[in-house]
């Protein structure tokens, strides 16, 4: 019987395949590279489409050639296991590959090779076609702190420092005291974390100048304002959660209002109420630092999201848990906080993390209420005359930041799964 | 008696404490009012708003109603809703399947955008498409047309304007057509419950939409002409598109934002929905004899679909609630034109923000409450 099918290879013959196959995709690829890394064209004589699909082309023969389910050497099974299963799939992997390689000069051009950093003015990077990192050099500090004066830099380290010294009280408590973890967590650390942001940013005692919150920003705005929200829309989301599943019906319905409410409206909205209608809802004398009602805000808000997640950690819970713990004689807060939450807390990890990144990325949009964090601060530093121009290098700049960020909490969340996975 | 006590207590106490607040707010804010001479009422609805919206969907100017910008804001944002719906589930879906390729390289570079595109805010992406990418677009004078007659400039992207004759008839048309299909769908399910054939009903389906339009057209009831986009000069160095449909470059940002950022999440949730179908569900549909694709179309999809819906919904919500975002980069919808510029000349911070959040709230809790339906609807029955 002949083979009609000419390009398609047979264990006898497989190896002046694999041969003429594997030098037509390198010829592929290779005239690629040459056209994007050195653009030269050989095929010129060759008409328009042609000429632009020929890689493709003759990159899809050869893969086509090549493909054999069990050929016996381990590289090409993998390939053809892995990128090479049938023709769509072989034309996808060249189109990457090629896309990649036509990406990769100009961006490393642009980049790396014609960067500037030297320099501290604009005229340092008039002369290249090259990203200016100059500007985010210079005005990093702004990025970081904001308009916060910069002899007082050493005052937002010291505190993020101590903060971070005492978040990590809690591995070196052993014995008794361990039992106090919780009550130390939920209450005691919100407090100090209080108390020494009032006391060392803030100021205004201890000989230590005040400075006021509209000149707080930066990086470190963004890590307070997270910092706030994450530590008090979690215990309020939890009581929404019991109040929700609660037999009660006043703390049900109740409960069902404000997590409906809140889960309706924009965010953007509830800091345009914090910022202009809660004033009036305030006694004419009383003053609430616009920081502290942005925050409030964002927790009021991110707690009803919280609150839906763990609603789906108790429900998810089987009805044998409540029985048992029932017929131990626990009251209803004995039960929850040492049957439902433990177990339900563990089984929501990725959704809490995923509400916890959800507010860090939310943080932004404090601009609307001229506290500018880092993407405020880009903004600023984008219309200063003197930098006209750099709008893309901020922005990189400010997205490999929030990425760095985000993603290590994912993974951290990660890691928190793992741990406290229990085997059912 | 006791027990009936024990469970009043904290319910009352819950509640004084909600009523508390409730009236502390209230009377604060009456005599806030009272004090800057205020009086709260909706009255200013009606008032003339005097100022202009640069981008709206119906005919308006400063001489129209206060409730007519609020109007003007509204389609706006849902316009862009429905915009970025649209494309965040093309690219999810697309994405979604991508992740669970065989080839290595698609499934990596699917990862790669979701664990990229997620993790940065959206504020920053918007401003990022705004300010950076779009603004690095020719201007309208040395603009290469893009797909022949459209054009991408640094003003805007310039599209062939569609200008119907008679467009109720062809809606008309299209409605007939739908109606007819249903019908066709329920004869052809019930004729598969009773003798176990199969119509090809998506292939009528579409030809039945193809054929009711064309029959429009050809007897010359409906007729539609293109007006292209033209060069157009308006001052010495000042050019523009006249003639075709512009979109201005606000929306162009928002759009592609919103739907790449949602993007994401709809490609975990198809992602989820997709291996969430056990393996056995497809063997088992295979040995009883079903070809591939009526695997896919009567086994697979439904239950898959079943997982995806509900959390999808949800990402549709969030990108409604997420086009607020337009404010940033001064796109005319809801939150810019009614509680940015309308509550900056009247000074009704209560009214304006109640109605903004009032109109979200509406918009979230009927999908909510529709969602709710249709869950419980397709829910699996349990015997």
């Amino acid at each position: 019987m002949i083979n009609i099918n000419i390009l398609k290879p047979t264990s006898s013959n497989f190896q002046t395949y694999l041969y003429i196959g594997s030098a037509l995709i390198f010829i592929g690829i290779f005239d690629v590279f040459l056209r994007s890394f050195f653009n030269i064209n050989y095929l010129t004589f060759l008409p328009g489409s042609l000429n632009f699909l020929f890689p493709l082309i003759i990159g899809l023969v050869g893969l086509q050639m090549i493909r054999l389910e069990y050929s016996g050497n381990r590289i090409v099974d993998k390939i053809n296991q892995n990128i090479n299963n049938n023709t769509f799939n072989a034309g996808l992997t060249l189109i990457i590959i090629f896309l990649t390689l036509l990406v990769i000069p100009p961006a490393l051009d642009w980049m790396i090779l014609e960067a500037t950093i030297s320099g501290d003015t604009k005229e340092a990077c008039v002369a290249t076609e090259g990203a200016c990192w100059t500007y985010i050099k210079v005005w990093f500090r702004r990025f970081m702190y904001g308009m916060y004066p910069n002899d007082f830099h050493w005052r937002i380290n010291t505190a993020f420092i101590v903060l971070i010294a005492f978040a990590f009280v809690g591995y070196f408590m052993r014995g008794k005291l361990k039992n106090y973890i919780t009550f130390y967590y939920a209450i005691l650390y919100p407090i100090i974390a209080f108390v020494i942001i009032n006391f060392l940013i803030s100021g205004g005692s201890f000989g230590l100048e005040w400075v006021e919150t509209n000149a707080w920003g930066g990086l470190s705005l963004t890590f307070i304002v997270s910092f706030f929200g994450l530590i008090f829309c979690f215990p309020l989301g939890m009581i929404l959660a019991l109040g929700r599943r609660s037999e009660l019906p006043v703390i049900r319905y109740i409960s069902i209002g404000y997590i409906e409410f809140w889960r309706g409206v924009p965010l953007i909205t509830v800091l345009f109420m914090s910022s202009v209608m809660f004033p009036m809802f305030l006694p004419s004398d009383a003053f609430v630092d616009k920081l502290i009602r942005v925050i409030a805000a964002i927790i009021l808000f991110e707690a009803a999201y919280v609150a839906e997640v763990i609603r789906g950690g108790l429900q998810a819970l089987p009805r044998g848990q409540y029985d048992a713990a029932k017929s131990l004689g626990m009251g209803y807060w004995k039960m929850q906080i040492f049957v439902i939450l433990p177990q339900a807390l563990k089984l929501v990890i990725p959704g809490i993390a995923n509400t916890f990144l959800a507010l860090v990325k939310d943080t932004p949009l404090i601009f609307v209420v001229g506290l500018s964090e880092v993407v405020g601060m880009l903004q600023m530093a984008k219309t200063n005359p003197k930098w006209l121009g750099y709008a893309m290098e901020g922005y990189i700049f400010a997205s490999i930041l929030f990425w760095a960020i985000c993603y290590a909490m994912s993974k951290y969340s990660q890691y928190l799964e793992l741990k406290y996975k229990t085997e059912r | 008696m006791n027990h009936k006590i024990k469970s009043i207590i904290p319910q009352l106490l819950t509640l004084l404490f909600v009523v508390a607040v409730i009236g502390f707010f209230t009377i604060n804010a009456q005599l806030n009012m009272e004090e800057r001479g205020i009086d709260f009422g909706y009255g200013f609805l009606n008032q003339e708003s005097s100022f202009d919206v640069q981008f709206s969907l119906i005919e308006y100017d400063g001489s129209h109603s206060y409730a007519k910008a609020y109007l003007v804001g509204l389609l706006n944002t849902i316009l862009v809703s429905v915009l970025g719906i649209i494309f965040c589930t093309i690219i999810g879906v697309i994405i979604g399947i991508a992740r669970l390729s065989p080839n290595y390289l698609i499934r990596n570079t699917a990862a790669w955008y979701v664990e990229f595109f997620r993790n940065v805010p959206l504020l920053l992406q918007i401003f990022f498409w705004y300010y950076a990418a779009l603004r690095a677009l020719p201007l309208p004078e040395n603009t290469e047309p893009l797909f022949g007659v459209t054009y991408l400039t640094v003003k805007g992207y310039y599209i062939p304007r569609l200008i119907w004759e008679n467009f109720d008839i062809l809606i008309y048309s299209i409605l007939a057509a739908i109606i007819s299909i249903v019908f066709i769908r329920n004869y052809a399910r019930k004729l598969q419950e009773e003798k176990g054939q199969q119509l090809p009903v998506l292939l009528i389906s579409a030809g039945l939409l193809l054929v009711f339009p064309a029959i429009t057209f050809v007897t010359g009831m409906v007729q539609l002409e293109v007006a292209l986009p033209v060069l157009k000069q308006l001052s010495k160095t000042s050019f523009i598109y006249a003639e075709g449909l512009s979109i201005p470059p606000e929306l162009l940002a928002l759009v592609l934002a919103l739907s790449l950022y949602t993007a994401t999440f709809v490609a975990e949730c198809v992602r989820a929905g997709i291996q969430g179908i056990s393996k056995g569900q497809k063997e088992a549909a295979a040995s009883v004899g079903l070809t591939p694709n009526q695997i896919l179309k009567l086994v697979i999809m439904p239950q898959a679909l079943r997982i995806i819906i509900p959390p999808t919904t949800n990402q549709y919500l969030n990108l409604t609630k997420n086009s607020s975002l337009a404010a940033a980069i001064a796109y005319p919808d809801l939150v810019l034109v009614f509680a940015g510029t309308a509550l900056m000349q009247t000074g009704r911070a209560i009214e304006i923000v109640s109605i903004t959040m009032l109109t979200y709230l509406t918009l979230s809790l009927s999908i909510s409450v529709l969602m709710n339906w249709y869950n419980k609807k397709i829910a699996i029955k349990e015997k």
